[in-house]
C-alpha cells in the first residue's frame, strides 16, 4: 500500500508537503465558507484575498532566499514602511514641482526612485551581515528601528496623499486590474506556456536517456495546471464591478457607460505577484546565483571549498530582498491610496510566517518559492476569515501564532519522518 | 638524495618554507614538500601536527603567511579554491565538503555548473555526465536526484571523489580518503589511485595509517607540532622507521649518517 502511494508521488512528481498545504487551504476555505454562510467563497472575496495576499507574498519569495541561506530578516516591514514614505514624497512632492501634477512618467519614476533605495539599503545591511560578520538577527533589528524611525522622519508623521493616479492602479481596486477579456488572454497564454514547458522538459530528459513518468501522469499535472489558471481567470472574470466604478472609470476615459455587466478580471498586484513569483523560481531552480543559495544554505563551508563567494552572496541575497520590499511597498501604498506612519508595521513576522508555513527551513538549505506563496496565502486566509467571521483582532493574533507553531511542528516531524 | 628517480624532471608541485600561524601558534612552521608527476606521496603525522593544515594552503582554503608555491617550476598565487582549481588542483577534503541538500550532480559541478545557451543552469546535462562518471567509479550508484544527505558513506564519498576526476585534477589531494570507509570501498579507492597515477598525476594523500601509506605511496612525508620531520622513499624505510618519525620526531636518515 504505502509502496504504490510514494510510487505514485514519484509518478506525479510532486512532494507531500506541497499536498497537506493546499489541502490546510482547502479546509480552511470551506470551513470558514460554511460558517459565514457562503459569503467567503464567493468571487469578491476571492479577488480582494488575492490583493491582500500580494503584498506580503512578494516579500515572502526574498524571504526564502534569505532564510535559506541562514539569515533572517526582521526589517522588511519598516523597509516597507520607509520605502513607501520615500516613493509618498517623490510622487506628491518633489516629481510634481519638477514635471508638474499627473505627469505620465511620475509612476514609473517613483518606482525607480524606491527600487534604487531599497536595493541599496538591502545591500548595505547585507554587507554587514556577510563582510563585517555582525549577525543577521541583529543587524535586521537595527534596521527595523532605524527604518521605521526613518520613514516618520521624512515626513515628520505626516500620512502623505492623495498618490499619483497611475500608481495608484498597481494596488488593485476597481480600475487596477486587467478587465475580463486581457484576463482571459493572459490565462490562455500562461496555460500554453506552462504546457509546453511541460513537453519540453519532457523531450530534453528523454533525449538524454533518463527515465520520465508515464505522459497520463503529467498528462494529468498539466490539465491541473491549466484548470487552475483558467479557474482563477474565471472567478476573477465573475466578479462584477459596481455600477457606480463603472460610470467613474467610464466617464474619466470619455467612453459611453455600457448596459452590460463589466467584471474586474484579474488585479495588477496579483499580476506583479505572479511575474516576480515566475522570474523568483527561475532564479532559484535555473541560475547559479540560485544554486549558490542552496548550497550556501546546505553546507557553507563546502559552498566556500567550491570557488562560491559566500559573502558577495550574502549582500546580493540582501538586496534581492531590498528590492522585493520595494514592490511590495508598491502594492501596499497603492492599495491604501496614502502612505501613512504604519505603512508595512508587523509585516515582517507576517513575511517570515508565510516563508516558514512554507516549508522554508530556518535551518537553512531548504525553501520553495511556490512554498512561501501558498504559505502567504494560507495567512491572509486564516485572517480574513476570522475577521469576516467576526474573531476579536486579539484572538485573531493568537490563532494566528499557534498556527505558526504547530504549521513549523508538522514540517519538523514530516521531515524527520521523511529523512530530509 | 630522495629525488634521485626524478632526476631532472620539474616537480608538479613544489611548496617552499611554507609558514601559517593562527593566532600565535604556528600551525605550519616553514615546510617544504614537494609532488612529481605520476607520484603519490603521503604527508603523515598526528592530528595536530598541520598536515591537512598545509594542504589546505594548497587547495586554496587558508592563505600562507610565508613561503612559495610553484606549479610546474612557476610561481603560483593561490588565494583561494578558485586559484587553486585554475591551476587543475582538485581535493577530496575528509568532511567530503557536500552540501547535503543537493544532489549528486549539483554538487558535482557546484561553482562549475554546466549552462544552456540561454544561461541557465542545464540540470539535465549535468545529470548526464554524473551518471557517465559513475558509472565508472561506482556502478552501483544509482540515487541521482535524491540530496546526498539520504546515501551511504561510500556514495557520499564516490560523489567527493567523482567531483576531483571530473574535472581533469593534475594534482589531486586526498584527505584520509578511505577513513569511513568499508572493506569493498577501500578497495575501489586504492585501485583509482593506482589507475590515477598511471594517467601522470600527481597525489598528496593525507593519511595517520602506516599501512595506507606503505601500500600506495611512493614517497611520505611526516610532520610533527607544524613542522617537517623528513622526506623518506617509502621503499627505503620500515614501518617502524615511519612511525618513530612520527611518534618521536626522529629522521631515519639522520641516525644513519650519525
Amino acid at each position: 500500500m504505502e509502496n504504490r502511494i510514494t510510487r505514485l508521488a514519484s509518478n506525479f512528481k510532486i512532494d507531500f508537503r506541497i499536498l497537506g498545504m493546499i489541502g490546510a487551504l482547502i479546509i480552511l476555505w470551506v470551513v470558514f465558507n460554511s460558517v459565514t454562510g457562503g459569503r467567503f467563497l464567493t468571487p469578491r472575496n476571492l479577488f480582494n484575498l488575492s490583493v491582500q495576499t500580494a503584498s506580503v507574498a512578494v516579500m515572502a519569495t526574498g524571504m526564502v532566499f534569505i532564510i535559506v541561506t541562514r539569515h533572517i530578516d526582521l526589517s522588511v516591514g519598516s523597509l516597507l514602511g520607509m520605502l513607501g514614505m520615500i516613493m509618498g514624497t517623490t510622487q506628491t512632492h518633489i516629481l510634481p514641482d519638477l514635471l508638474g501634477i499627473g505627469h505620465p512618467a511620475i509612476w514609473i519614476l517613483t518606482i525607480s526612485v524606491g527600487l534604487v533605495c531599497g536595493i541599496a539599503i538591502g545591500a548595505l545591511q547585507g554587507w554587514a551581515v556577510g563582510y563585517l560578520t555582525i549577525p543577521a538577527f541583529i543587524v535586521t533589528l537595527g534596521g527595523f528601528m532605524v527604518f521605521r524611525g526613518s520613514a516618520w522622519w521624512i515626513t515628520h508623521g505626516q500620512t502623505v496623499a492623495p498618490l499619483d493616479s497611475t500608481f495608484k492602479l498597481l494596488g488593485g481596486g476597481a480600475e487596477g486590474t486587467l478587465g475580463s477579456t486581457l484576463s482571459w488572454i493572459v490565462g490562455i497564454t500562461a496555460s500554453l506556456i506552462a504546457v509546453i514547458i511541460m513537453l519540453i522538459s519532457r523531450r530534453k530528459k528523454s533525449a538524454h536517456g533518463f527515465k520520465v513518468p508515464p505522459f497520463w501522469a503529467e498528462g494529468i499535472l498539466a490539465g491541473c495546471a491549466v484548470f487552475l489558471i483558467m479557474g482563477f481567470v474565471w472567478i476573477m472574470n465573475s466578479y462584477q464591478l459596481p455600477k457606480g466604478a463603472v460610470k467613474r472609470i467610464y466617464e474619466v476615459k470619455d467612453l459611453p457607460i455600457p448596459d452590460h455587466a463589466i467584471y474586474h478580471g484579474i488585479a495588477i498586484p496579483v499580476v506583479i505577484l505572479l511575474l516576480v513569483a515566475i522570474i523568483m523560481t527561475v532564479v532559484s531552480k535555473r541560475t547559479r546565483f540560485g544554486r549558490y543559495i542552496y548550497a550556501t544554505g546546505g553546507n557553507p563551508e563546502a559552498a566556500e571549498l567550491s570557488g562560491i563567494n559566500t559573502r558577495l552572496l550574502t549582500v546580493k541575497v540582501f538586496a534581492l530582498m531590498g528590492g522585493l520590499t520595494a514592490i511590495a511597498a508598491v502594492i501596499a501604498s497603492a492599495r491604501l491610496g496614502s502612505v501613512g506612519n504604519d505603512l508595512g508595521t508587523l509585516d515582517e513576522l507576517r513575511v517570515i510566517a508565510a516563508a516558514v508555513i512554507g516549508g522554508t527551513a530556518l535551518a537553512g538549505g531548504a525553501g520553495t518559492i511556490y512554498g512561501a506563496i501558498l504559505g502567504a496565502l494560507i495567512m491572509q486566509s486564516l485572517q480574513s476569515g476570522m475577521a469576516m467571521v467576526g474573531v476579536d483582532a486579539p484572538l485573531q493574533s493568537i490563532v494566528v501564532g499557534l498556527v505558526l507553531v504547530l504549521a513549523v511542528f508538522l514540517d519538523i516531524t514530516y521531515r524527520r519522518k521523511t529523512g530530509q | 638524495m630522495e629525488n634521485q628517480k626524478h632526476n631532472g624532471q620539474t616537480p608538479l608541485v613544489e611548496m617552499k618554507d611554507i609558514q601559517i600561524s593562527f593566532g600565535g601558534i604556528k600551525a605550519v612552521d616553514k615546510v617544504s614538500v614537494d609532488l612529481y608527476p605520476g607520484e603519490v606521496v603521503g604527508l603523515l603525522g598526528h592530528n595536530g601536527a598541520g598536515k591537512s593544515t598545509l594542504i589546505k594552503v594548497l587547495s586554496g582554503a587558508y592563505q600562507k603567511d610565508g613561503g612559495e608555491i610553484y606549479i610546474n617550476g612557476e610561481k603560483a598565487t593561490i588565494n583561494n579554491p578558485r586559484d587553486a582549481r585554475s591551476y587543475n588542483i582538485e581535493t577530496i577534503y575528509q568532511t567530503l565538503a557536500l552540501a547535503d541538500n543537493l544532489d549528486a550532480s549539483s554538487n558535482l559541478f557546484l561553482g562549475r555548473e554546466l549552462m544552456t545557451s540561454m544561461g541557465m543552469v542545464d540540470d539535465d546535462s549535468m545529470e548526464a555526465e554524473t551518471r557517465k562518471i559513475m558509472n565508472r567509479l561506482n556502478p552501483n550508484f544509482e540515487k541521482f536526484t535524491a540530496p546526498v544527505s539520504a546515501l551511504s558513506g561510500g556514495q557520499r564519498q564516490s560523489v567527493a571523489i567523482a567531483r576531483a576526476v571530473y574535472f581533469n585534477a593534475k594534482i589531486l589531494i586526498m584527505d584520509e580518503p578511505t577513513a569511513a570507509l568499508g572493506p569493498h570501498e577501500t578497495q575501489m579507492v586504492s585501485d583509482l589511485i593506482e589507475k590515477l597515477k598511471a594517467d601522470g598525476i600527481g597525489i598528496f594523500l593525507i593519511s595517520h595509517d602506516i599501512h595506507d601509506v606503505m601500500k600506495l605511496c611512493d614517497r611520505a612525508s611526516v610532520m610533527k607540532n607544524g613542522q617537517l620531520v623528513g622526506s623518506v622513499n617509502v621503499d627505503d624505510v620500515t614501518d617502524d622507521d615511519l612511525l618513530s618519525m612520527i611518534i618521536l620526531g626522529k629522521n631515519p636518515s639522520e641516525n644513519k649518517s650519525a
